[in-house]
């Protein structure tokens, strides 16, 4: 009986799972601060190393805008992204510059959600996790929570 | 005449207390005053300034595009919806405190919106009236 009991747990925790993605916790202050004052800060495992190492190059035009960053800092929030990255199978191809929402495992979690959602005026851009991922910046992407109460099934 | 305003950038970056909205006036002032004599800042010019339209970047044409009309206000970035808290201190007392972050985005939305680097008589003008607006 007791292991029938964990099974039920297990099979319950996991879906739980696959839609945490927790901030690791030794972020450094720089990461906090500079990368979330246009956009939440995405958890460095939204994309691989070699992605994270592209994107941190070209931040003098990042989607258009000047994001540079003395060198220091750069290179602390490089170390602490790469260390962090995605398993670089299960995200697949990014895209050059890198996006996260061209990541396969994007693709894959959001192709039931119909394309009138993306452009409206609450989500306003794919970037915009927490227009229906409130807890996004907390790592919370559970299907559970989603905000816009159409899209919740 | 020129070392004056590079003294002050000196002292307050520099400066590892928080500053005040009065001391990055200070600083932008004295600035502009090396460059232009008998300069005072206006926080009218800087209200105008805050609204007038660049269209330099069609999503970002004005200040007013991410800060709303009311400096006031929290404002939402135009390209990702985040929220963006009040520009004036008189609602949010953590601006203008801290001389390296002003300049930071001075130095990105200026180039984005304005189209050029602002000048320091700009600079000084807009945290007048950001220090001011009630």
């Amino acid at each position: 009986m007791k292991s029938l009991l964990f099974l039920a747990l297990l099979g319950s925790a996991f879906p739980a799972l696959a839609d945490r993605l927790p901030m690791p916790a030794n972020a450094p202050a720089s990461f906090t601060t500079e990368c979330s004052s246009c956009h939440i800060a995405y958890q460095p495992a939204l994309l691989k190393a070699a992605d994270w190492r592209k994107l941190m190059a070209g931040l003098s035009d990042h989607f258009g805008s000047d994001a540079t960053v003395d060198q220091k800092t750069g290179q602390e929030i490089g170390a602490f992204l790469e260390r962090h990255a995605g398993n670089a199978s299960r995200l697949g191809n990014a895209g050059n510059p890198p996006r996260i929402t061209q990541t396969s495992r994007f693709i894959r979690k959001h192709d039931e959600i119909p394309a009138k959602y993306w452009r409206d005026p609450r989500v306003k851009s794919a970037a915009n996790c927490e227009a229906c991922h409130p807890d996004a910046a907390r790592g919370s992407y559970s299907e559970h929570d989603i905000s816009i109460r159409e899209l919740r099934e | 005449m020129k070392a004056i305003p590079a003294v002050a950038l000196l002292l307050a970056s520099l400066a590892s207390h928080a500053e005040t909205p009065q001391q990055i006036r200070q600083m932008y002032v004295a600035e502009a005053t090396s460059q232009q004599a008998g300069f005072t800042p206006a926080a009218k010019r800087g209200d105008a300034f805050f609204r007038q339209r660049f269209a330099i970047n069609d999503k970002m044409p004005a200040c007013t595009s991410c800060h709303t009309d009311n400096p006031l206000n929290a404002g939402e970035h135009a390209v990702t919806g985040k929220t963006i808290k009040p520009l004036a201190v008189a609602a949010n007392p953590n601006r203008l405190s801290d001389p390296a972050k002003v300049e930071k985005w001075f130095g990105r939305n200026c180039k984005e919106v304005v189209g050029r680097a602002c000048t320091p008589a700009e600079k000084a003008d807009f945290v007048t009236f950001l220090s001011e607006v009630r």
